[in-house]
């Protein structure tokens, strides 16, 4: 299915005063699956309501109350787990992760620790430049969003709201095959693309409902190769996790000052200790969360309240069957049907909805024109008025029609841009304006014949300069549009202009 | 396997459940017994066994994505030692 070639990415080295260290990242993406209710509860997920307002009772863990699981929260995972190539586990089972924090009533997450619902999968990173990583998932599992604490609304004390308190979310663990900050934040924004694709999760990362935890580590050169033959971590630096990133700038400035930190503390004799940090994008520094490390100690144990969670096989292939066409395959398909550059390709399948309008605009016409008006004139317009591809004022059949108009030779380029505006701002069946404001070209030789001797009448000092100097022939074909209100062939106005130039 | 009265107390501060110096070394002895049963559960061979999760053969239940709980602020915040302007309000807790 995928024809897609490309070069593996240069591995970025961060230069230390004793050596070139390397960069190993792993990532852990945390996704709100898009489910109406929550994952144990029949709670609103609605953001931004009232504070406590989305609560259940057993989101509150109130005593004596029982989770009972959200089915099209499963349904989900599994979609996730199909899109990431994953090996899909039709028994897993719920364990307890055990902490205290106001905003986790329970004192435990129920979460997937043992027997997770998606086993190993993989995600081709493209870098834009040609190049790509493929990176290997570990593992997704479901488990329980926490609430949130507000901390700045008193002096003295903390305000808990447990709206989200008990929300699914998928957490996907990828194998540490990330190499740099740049290819951190490309992971995400392909996860995201591909959650996006298959309506897992609405990848709204100012909200949260998207957010990572970036596992950090340095080496020296060679050492990963080592890792990568053998599987063994003993080969890799210590790593650091810092927590809770949902912004791709902030994650890779992270990355970039914790890799320095390390290499510092390496590099001056000393060893870098597990464990979890906050990054502060005030101060550009990482630092660690050790109230953290106290309740590390999670005492995971299988939930009793849930039995294991089994799921058929004909059930997943159902699911399997109504994937939707994946971001990869989207774009290879775009490349050779319709001779995209991978460029092009890449704009145009960025979110569903910019593919299928493209894909609406192309149809039967010419694709890399299509394309270019797409993501020139159209991106560009929208762009600049803050819309979004769905809002579009004009739509793709709209656009097809000035792509006719300009395919069948009807209007130039220049023109094709005035009905483009119009079209944008006035709405109107392209062809109907073209004939009713006279925006046609002029094809007709004859009249471009009279208006090119007009102007060659009219300029007999410019007609001797340019007899000279057969350069200046273009300022005949400047006046000759002008003069024809830019309707005029250009192709045919130049052969003219060149031909009674000579004669 | 065996429990000392600081793993003992660790595992209590871990559980918030307050106890006193003095009563550690009861509760050692406790765990250890505790764990001393369990040791003994280890000698059977459960190779090839898989766990009993449930008495009675049944799948895990499952509900709709529907809404059908929640809209109940005061009854969620009726418990709580303070509560303002809907959130329960607890001694500041800061990273």
């Amino acid at each position: 299915m995928l024809d897609l070639t490309y070069d593996l990415p240069k591995i970025k080295t961060i230069a230390g005063a004793k050596h070139d260290w390397e960069l190993v990242i792993g990532m852990e993406v945390h996704a709100q699956i898009s489910s109406s209710a929550k994952l144990f509860s029949g709670a609103s997920t609605k953001f931004g309501a009232e504070p406590n307002s989305n609560v259940a009772f057993v989101d509150a863990a109130m005593p004596g109350m029982l989770p009972v699981i959200n089915e099209y929260c499963i349904e989900q995972a599994v979609r996730t787990g199909l899109g990431l190539k994953a090996q899909i586990n039709l028994k897993s089972a719920f364990d307890r992760k055990n902490y205290f924090y106001p905003d986790l009533p329970q004192g435990y997450q129920i979460s997937q620790l043992y027997e997770p619902i998606v086993g190993e999968g993989e995600v081709l990173v493209e870098l834009g430049d040609g190049t790509a990583r493929l990176v290997r998932i570990e593992r997704i599992h479901m488990e329980q969003d926490a609430g949130k604490s507000i901390h700045d609304m008193d002096p003295t004390m903390s305000f808990v709201d447990l709206n989200r308190t008990g929300v699914a979310l998928m957490e996907i663990v990828s194998r540490p095959d990330i190499r740099g900050p740049e290819e951190a934040a490309a992971y995400l924004a392909k996860m995201r693309q591909i959650l996006r694709y298959l309506g897992t999760c609405d990848g709204n990362m100012q909200n949260g409902n998207l957010r990572a935890d970036v596992n950090v580590s340095i080496c020296l050169p060679g050492q990963f190769e080592k890792y990568m033959e053998t599987q063994d971590f003993a080969h890799l630096g210590t790593r650091c996790e810092i927590k809770n990133m949902n912004s791709m700038r902030f994650i890779q400035q992270a990355i970039d000052v914790e890799a320095r930190r390390q290499i510092a503390i390496l590099e001056s004799g000393g060893t870098v200790d597990q464990e979890t940090r906050l990054y502060d994008p005030d101060k550009g520094e990482t630092r660690s969360m050790r109230s953290k490390e106290e309740a590390h100690d999670y005492r995971y144990f299988p939930d009793p309240d849930l039995l294991p969670l089994e799921i058929e096989q004909g059930w997943v292939d159902d699911i399997a069957a109504s994937l939707p066409e994946l971001p990869d395959a989207k774009k290879s398909r775009f490349i050779n049907d319709f001779g995209l550059s991978d460029y092009d390709a890449s704009v145009l399948t960025a979110d569903v909805e910019s593919a299928g309008y493209f894909e609406a605009v192309a149809q039967g016409r010419d694709g890399k024109l299509a394309a270019n008006w797409v993501i020139n004139e159209l991106f560009g317009r929208l762009k600049k008025e803050g819309h979004d591809i769905t809002d579009s004022p004009v739509s793709p059949q709209q656009l097809g029609g000035i792509i006719e108009l300009i395919t069948k030779g009807d209007i130039s380029g220049k023109i094709a841009k005035d009905l483009f505006e119009i079209v944008y701002s006035e709405g109107g069946d392209p062809a109907d304006i073209v004939e009713a404001r006279g925006m046609k070209q002029v094809t007709d030789t004859g009249a471009i014949e009279a208006a090119v001797d007009k102007v060659i009448a009219d300029n007999p000092a410019q007609v001797e300069k340019a007899r000279a100097n057969p350069k200046l022939a273009g300022w005949f074909v400047g006046q000759v549009m002008k003069a024809t209100g830019g309707k005029a062939n250009p192709k045919a106005v130049n052969e003219l202009v060149s031909k009674k130039l000579a004669g | 396997m065996s429990i000392d009265e600081t793993t003992a107390a660790r595992v209590a501060k871990l559980a918030r459940i307050k106890v006193e110096d003095a009563a550690l070394p009861a509760l050692v002895t406790d765990f250890n017994r505790i764990l001393g049963f369990i040791e003994q559960l280890n000698e059977v061979d459960i190779d090839g066994v898989e766990p009993m999760t449930s008495v009675t053969p049944q799948r895990l239940k499952r509900r709709d994505d529907v809404v059908t709980d929640g809209n109940q602020q005061d009854k969620i915040l009726s418990n709580a030692p303070d509560a303002r302007e809907g959130f329960f309000a607890v001694p500041k807790v800061m990273e």
